[in-house]
């Protein structure tokens, strides 16, 4: 029964053809719209917590509040010190911990000045080992840095094709930080913390000499006993720290960072640039609701003899409603499933794009299977519920007065 | 097959009326019709444009409902139906001929003679034995593929009369169905009629062409929506 009523319908889509395909344009682009921003939004978001799973789950970060993630150095907020440092050292479950530099620095080769990013390595040969090991460090040009080295300088990636300079800055050159020169002794592998690749990289003690840091650390880096302890051992050192700042819970001037929450924060982010983005693809998909409409209003008028004809050879309303509302259907389903293969395309296309630029398979886009089922039923929906009112006006015509045409 | 002794009535018309009201004017399309017609009849009603040819044939059709009066079919009072049961009426009982053929143009012939038994809900392979049957019997078993677009109007018209029979009804009602043909196919739909009406179908047929209306076993002459021929 239902595949009789579905030829009808699907031949009447098919006499119709030019007007049947401008019909679900607004479909298609509404669909194309949701699966490739869901599913480059799902790839984002899986690049981006993989970039926070290199942080191992066992790595707490502190740092003052309100200096974000960007730089810090310019906000007036309590610094973090040395005291600090100790104290942070002494909490019980803190494995190890470092404190860590990261300024912004003017850089001086072939007589061109520019500003770059700067972070600091820790001096102890274990620490700055198991930097390397945890940040997956290796030189991809040169070698790293190790103990007895001085005024010796790491480049991140960027700089095997960077020409800002004018010309490639190359192991061996010599390039001045703040007017002090330094040799450059490697240049990394890619890293997958972006910012790296485009930042220099030298010893703790050095850069503090060099910037003429006082004390002040802008953040603490620690590692704890076990992950299972990560989110207890952040409170502890929040606990401490209130204490020693005579500070009042919730009042902190400072922020422990566990990795839990800041997948939990990009996720927040990446959560409401979808929202942003379903909610564009929604309107689109009204607007391809409202031509379906439109058209099966149009349908209904030019075929009120047919439906005059079927009433008289036995149809009955139910039946024509059910051929007119699969039409409308129909003409969802198709453009969805068309929209979610040109949607499927572009997802692809620019995440191709994304990694080429990248130069690293860091955007896998995830075609979920239920997206893409799931936004090739709603765009039914649509059609459905789109023509149901012209589809219940056609069941419910006179046959007579249907017959006049 | 052995006549019957009694003939059985199967449309019954009982001081039937439509009226027609257009602002303060009432049009009375049909004012006051009585007739019986048993199994078997061939009746052409035949009378002057805008006499209520078409309007009688859309209230016994199932299509239309009378203003008032009642109307019978096989002893069924078919103005007490629901719209779902005078579909059935008009699936089942009634097979309708329309002076502009009235096919379905994305459908082909034997899809367009299958159409009333999708809504009987008879099986596919069914449909497809019966149609085909009947477009050979007419003289279309060579045309079953074609699109109404593809036919001629005699053909077409053929196409329309092998639908009437698809669920095999009683009546067939025919409203003008040689109107738009020339007057060799249109004695052709005639001699059809003819032939179905001694299988045992009751057959009217509305014309306006007298040398069509000689066909019929008798003849209702209608003036101003009454039967003037008694
Ligand atoms: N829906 C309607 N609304 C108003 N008046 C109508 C309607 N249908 C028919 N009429 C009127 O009823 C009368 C009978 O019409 P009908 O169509 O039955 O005539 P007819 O005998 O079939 O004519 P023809 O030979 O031209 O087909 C006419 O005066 C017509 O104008
Ligand atoms: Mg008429």
């Amino acid at each position: 029964m239902f595949k009789d009523f579905f030829d009808i319908s699907f031949n009447n889509l098919r006499r119709r053809k030019l007007r049947s395909w401008l019909t679900m344009l607004g479909i298609f682009i509404g669909i194309a719209a949701v699966v490739s921003l869901i599913s480059l939004g799902q790839g984002l978001q899986t690049a981006i917590t993989g970039q926070f799973s290199s942080i191992s789950t066992d790595k707490l970060v502190i740092q003052n509040a309100g200096s974000g993630l960007g730089p810090p150095g310019s906000t007036v907020v309590e610094k973090l010190t040395d005291h600090d440092f100790e104290l942070i050292n002494k909490i019980p479950g803190v494995k190890t911990a470092s404190p860590i530099l990261l300024r912004t620095v003017k850089i001086e080769f072939n007589n061109k000045l520019l500003f770059y990013m700067m972070r600091s390595i820790p001096d102890d040969p274990k620490k700055y080992e198991n930097y390397y090991v945890t940040q997956n460090i290796k030189p991809q040009e040169g070698r790293l840095l190790k103990s007895g080295d001085s005024r010796k300088v790491l480049l991140g990636n960027n700089f095997v094709t960077n020409e800002d300079f004018g010309k490639l800055i190359r192991v061996g050159k010599k390039i001045k930080i703040e007017n002090i020169e330094f040799e450059v002794i490697g240049i990394l592998e890619p890293s997958s913390e972006f910012l790296l690749n485009n930042a220099f990289q030298i010893f703790y003690d050095e850069m503090k000499e060099v910037l003429e840091i006082g004390d002040e650390i802008d953040l603490i880096g620690l590692q704890v006993d076990s992950p299972t302890i990560a989110e207890e051992t952040a409170e502890k050192i929040k606990k401490e720290m209130r204490k020693d700042r005579d500070l009042k819970e919730g009042k902190e001037d400072f922020s422990v960072q566990t990795p839990l929450q800041v997948i939990q924060s990009v996720n927040t982010i990446l959560t409401a640039i979808n929202i942003v983005v379903i909610g564009i693809a929604m309107i689109s998909l009204i607007v391809g609701g409202i031509g379906i409409a439109n058209t099966m209003y149009t349908s209904v008028l030019e075929r009120k003899k047919e439906i005059g004809t079927m009433k008289a050879i036995g149809a009955t309303n139910l039946d024509i409603l059910s051929i007119f509302l699969l039409e409308a259907g129909l003409l969802g389903l198709v453009g969805g499933i068309v929209g979610a293969s040109i949607g499927a395309l572009i997802a692809y296309g620019i995440s191709s794009g994304a990694n080429i630029a990248l130069g690293a398979d860091l955007f896998v886009v995830d075609f979920s299977m239920s997206l893409i089922l799931g936004s090739i039923s709603f765009a039914f929906l649509i059609g459905i519920f789109s023509g149901a009112i012209p589809s219940y006006q056609a069941s419910k015509l006179k046959p007579v007065d249907a017959l006049r045409g | 097959m052995a006549k019957k002794s009694k003939p059985r009535e199967v449309i019954k018309l009982k001081d039937v009326f439509r009226y027609y009201h257009l602002g303060d004017e009432t049009v009375k399309a049909i004012d006051g019709v009585d007739i019986t017609i048993n199994q078997g009849d061939f009746v052409a009603i035949v009378g002057p444009s805008g006499s209520g040819k078409s309007t009688a044939m859309n209230l016994v059709g199932a299509l239309d409902l009378a203003t008032k009066g009642s109307i019978y079919l096989d002893k069924v009072n078919i103005e007490r139906m629901d719209e779902s049961e005078l579909a059935q009426v008009r699936g089942k009982k009634i097979g309708f001929v329309f002076q502009t053929f009235n096919l379905i143009p994305t459908m082909t012939a034997l899809e367009n003679v299958m159409l009333p038994m999708v809504f009987q809900r008879i099986p596919l392979q069914e449909r497809r034995e019966r149609a085909n049957e009947l477009l050979t019997k007419i003289g279309l078993g060579e045309r079953l593929d074609h699109l109404p677009s593809e036919l001629s109007g005699g053909e077409r018209q053929r196409v329309a009369v092998a639908r009437a029979l698809a669920n095999n009804p009683e009546v067939i009602l025919a409203d003008e169905p040689t109107g738009n043909l020339d007057s060799k196919r249109g004695k052709e739909i005639a001699e059809m009629f003819v032939k179905l009406s001694e299988e045992g179908k009751t057959v009217i047929l509305v014309t306006h062409d007298p040398e069509i209306a000689k066909y019929a076993d008798k003849i209702y002459r209608l003036k101003d929506g009454k039967i003037v021929n008694k």
